[in-house]
């Protein structure tokens, strides 16, 4: 059947007039970018206090009375768990998604508005269930945040009855949440490009966000099967994950169901979880990068390529969180294998970041900052990563503090840099003011040295054999009392960045409204999200006419040029003729 | 010779093309962006189904109690003869049929017929609730007259029920919402609500419409004839 392109037809866009559907029920993705992110961040300080308390009792055991086993198990499970989905994914694909899909490709909005506002309010609600389980009887679940079963629905464990049913309940509205949204960001960057945008001038960031979110889509079912299962196997005492087990002296009424089916379901989707939190970094990082350095991306189309071959690839590696599972060694073996190829891509892009800062003009202005140290952490994230690939390196090196260093560095500090970095870069696109450049250095330079004050010793320990979430060490032989120095000082450290965030949430709410006001286009960035008609964008985003493109998202610093970039809607001139092929 | 290079000269040109074709500007796939939203939507429930079906195989396979015999339960008796499957054989058939008269909703769409296209969904519809209603009639029968439950049966392995009604539970679902759907669109089709927007939903619907049939077929292999 005949149809017209969004891009050619006009999006018809319902313009609200209270402030209700202005700001609140709004179909805007500006406003609905916002709101995910101040959603996230809300939730995120939940989970960085709960982290606090763990590193508390970790740094001095004993010496508050308030942490006993049970809150402690709590605390790892929440923060955990809500850092990882309710933060970091819903930030990077409801957040910078939101705001920069359609900003970047040239639409005026989402493909589907109502959808996507429905998305944020299903997200509101199951964020609002999850932290519905800290006021619970019993508290909320305590089964570690990969929630294995038969552990986690076992009376014994801490929030076996309702903690455990609100987690998994607000997971299924999360990937409820989560499809409605990640639908329309696919949809738009595929469906409603404007002219001249091609999939190979869309930048980096778009790449990495839409690939997250195909990844999200099609991961996002085997968690939702699994926490239904489980709220089955809680609620109605069927047996899909639990075995004929007795607890606490008695025979349970469960039988013959299968505890690693769970877990190969959970990794199924627990892994790509990892690159859909990962893979928007990547992308939004390659375009500070490139920005702030006042040069081209070194090989972008390889930077797509990579991008596209990490999401396939991160489908076939679940298995390698479970070589101390019981599996077949032939599996020990494949997963092992498509776990070093992924090494191959991601090295590609880090080889090409570097490359791109490699002689650029490198300004240190704060998003480059944190643009640069995320290179850095992700590298000594990635490596270890290699050890742990790796079955004979795993198994001795399983549930010990060196796999906490290696994901906290490859999957917490890495991708938070990046957002941090995100928003000190769009924050003036979407307030019109900048953020303060001298609070912003202090909480770089914080964040960045104490994050290795507290993950390069935790590897230390972790290869002393310092197991991952006990509740205190206790008197053991083979571990020395650095150990006990060690964990301290990572408290120490601890507790000094958690408290540098705060600064950074002041200076959000200070720039907010008494930060300087900055000029259109502050980055003198090349993308098209800084070209909108009023600044900053207003609903619609682009006037009357949609914005035409004639080049990629990277012309920086061509020579005869009048300047040092080239916005990617400027019509070519004679003077820039051979500013490249694409 | 220079015919193979010129055959091999001409097959990269096709590529060449696919790829700009696909990368060019404005959109990827030459289709209305609804249907290339409810395709990957569809293709995320796949996945949702594949992941449900395969954890049902996977706990049949590794249950340590036999499986009950899937055709002495789900039979009916007739006048003293229990036949093998007949609901199930019917409610294929029916749920098959709407998928019939679901495409001829959509060719009645785009001739911009409206009248004949809200009939057609509506039929559709019925037929899904025909569908579910024989859906409730069977699990009526296996829970009041047989003393199936999620957590245990007379027959054999307890996850005999589990996987039943969780599977065939979700599945209904998806033709429950789907009835909603058909619904709102053939209301939608004849108040008109369509006229200027073109009547890509009722294919965007028949697409969800026929997505339900395709995975009914897979459940209706798995758990009737295995």
């Amino acid at each position: 059947m005949a149809h017209v392109a969004l891009a050619d037809k006009g999006q018809e866009l319902a313009h609200p007039k209270t402030w209700i559907g202005m700001y609140v029920w709004s179909q805007d993705h500006k406003i609905i970018g916002i709101q995910y992110i101040i959603t996230a961040t809300a939730v995120g300080v939940v989970a960085l206090i709960l982290s606090g308390l763990m590193r508390l009792q970790l740094g001095f055991p004993g010496a508050f009375s308030f942490i006993q086993p049970d809150e402690y198990y709590q605390a790892v499970t929440m923060h955990g768990m809500i850092m990882i989905v309710f933060m970091l994914t819903a930030f990077f694909l409801g957040g910078f998604g939101n705001v920069l899909v359609p900003l970047m490709c040239g639409a005026r909005d989402m493909a589907f508005p109502f959808m996507n506002m429905l998305s944020y309010w299903v997200y509101l609600l199951s964020v609002i269930v999850v932290c519905a389980s800290f006021f619970v009887p019993e508290g909320p679940t305590g089964a570690g945040w990969t929630l294995y079963p038969p552990q986690a629905i076992t009376e014994g464990s801490a929030g076996a009855d309702w903690g455990i049913i609100c987690m998994t309940v607000s997971l299924a509205l999360f990937v409820i949440a989560f499809t409605m949204g990640g639908l329309n960001y696919v949809t738009t960057a595929f469906q409603s490009r404007s002219r001249g945008m091609t999939l190979m001038r869309m930048p980096l960031s778009v790449w990495g966000i839409i690939m997250a979110t195909i990844l999200g889509l099609l991961a996002f079912p085997a968690l939702l099967v699994s926490v239904i299962m489980m709220t089955l196997d809680k609620a109605l005492s069927t047996s899909f994950f639990m075995p004929a087990i007795s607890s606490l002296g008695e025979n349970l009424s469960h039988e013959g169901g299968s505890p690693i089916l769970f877990q190969h379901l959970f990794w199924f989707f627990g892994h790509p979880e990892v690159y859909i939190v990962a893979l928007p970094a990547f992308g939004i990082v390659s375009d500070l990068i490139s920005t702030h350095a006042r040069k081209n991306i070194f090989g972008y189309r390889m930077m797509v390529w990579a991008i596209v071959a990490i999401g396939g690839l991160s489908f076939i590696v679940w298995a390698h969180h479970m070589y101390v599972s019981g599996m077949n060694p032939y599996f020990g073996f494949f997963f092992a294998t498509t776990t070093l190829i992924i090494a191959v891509p991601t090295a590609i892009k880090v080889y090409n970041w570097v490359l791109t800062l490699w002689r650029g003009n490198i300004h240190l202005t704060v998003p480059m900052l944190f643009a640069i140290g995320f290179i850095f952490t992700f590298i000594h994230g990635g490596i270890t990563g290699l050890f742990l690939g790796n079955v004979v390196v795993d198994v001795p090196l399983s549930d010990t503090y060196f796999v906490v260093g290696h994901f906290h560095m490859v999957m917490g500090v890495s991708p938070f840099l990046v957002v941090f970095g995100g928003i000190y870069h769009w924050f003036p696109l979407l307030t019109g003011r900048m953020l303060n450049d001298a609070m912003g250095k202090i909480h770089f330079w914080m964040t960045f040295l104490g994050t290795y004050a507290i993950y390069l010793p935790m590897h230390y320990i972790g290869i002393l054999g310092v197991p991952r979430r006990y509740y205190a060490n206790g008197t053991t032989e083979f571990l020395p009392d650095s150990v006990q120095a060690a964990n301290m000082s990572i408290t120490i450290a601890a507790l000094v960045v958690a408290a540098a965030q705060f600064l950074f949430l002041i200076n959000i709410f200070w720039s907010m409204f008494k930060g300087r006001k900055s000029k259109r286009n502050p980055w003198r960035a090349t993308s098209i999200e800084w070209q909108t008609p009023d600044y900053p964008p207003k609903h619609g985003n682009w006037g009357k006419e949609l914005p035409v493109v004639y080049r990629w998202a990277y012309s920086y610093s061509v020579p005869g040029a009048k300047e040092d970039f080239i916005p990617q809607n400027e019509p070519p001139s004679e003077n820039t003729r051979g500013e490249g092929k694409v | 010779m220079a015919q193979s290079s010129g055959e091999v000269a001409a097959t990269q040109d096709a590529v060449t093309d696919l790829v700009t074709d696909w990368s060019a500007e404005k959109e990827v796939f030459r289709v209305h962006w609804g249907k290339a939203m409810m395709w990957i939507f569809l293709l995320s429930d796949t996945f949702i189904f594949t992941s449900f079906l395969v954890s049902y195989m996977k706990v049949r396979i590794s249950s340590t109690v036999p499986w009950p015999n899937s055709s002495e339960i789900f039979a009916l008796s007739f006048g003293g003869a229990p036949i093998p499957l007949i609901l199930i054989a019917i409610m294929t058939f029916v749920l098959i049929t709407s998928s019939g008269t679901m495409a001829l909703a959509v060719n009645y769409g785009y001739r911009r017929d409206r009248t004949k296209t809200a009939i057609f969904l509506l039929i559709t519809a019925a037929f899904g609730l025909l569908f579910v209603g024989m859906q409730a009639f069977e699990w009526t029968k296996l829970i009041v007259d047989e003393g199936v439950r999620p957590w245990g049966n007379p027959f054999g392995a307890a996850q005999f029920g589990a996987s039943f009604f969780m599977i065939t539970g979700f599945h209904g679902g998806h033709v429950s919402g789907g009835v909603i759907y058909l619904i709102y669109v053939a209301v939608g089709v004849l108040n008109g609500r369509y006229e200027k927007k073109g009547y890509d939903i009722v294919e965007i619907a028949g697409l969800y419409w026929h997505f339900v049939d395709l995975v009914w077929v897979f459940i209706f292999a798995f758990f009737y004839l295995w």
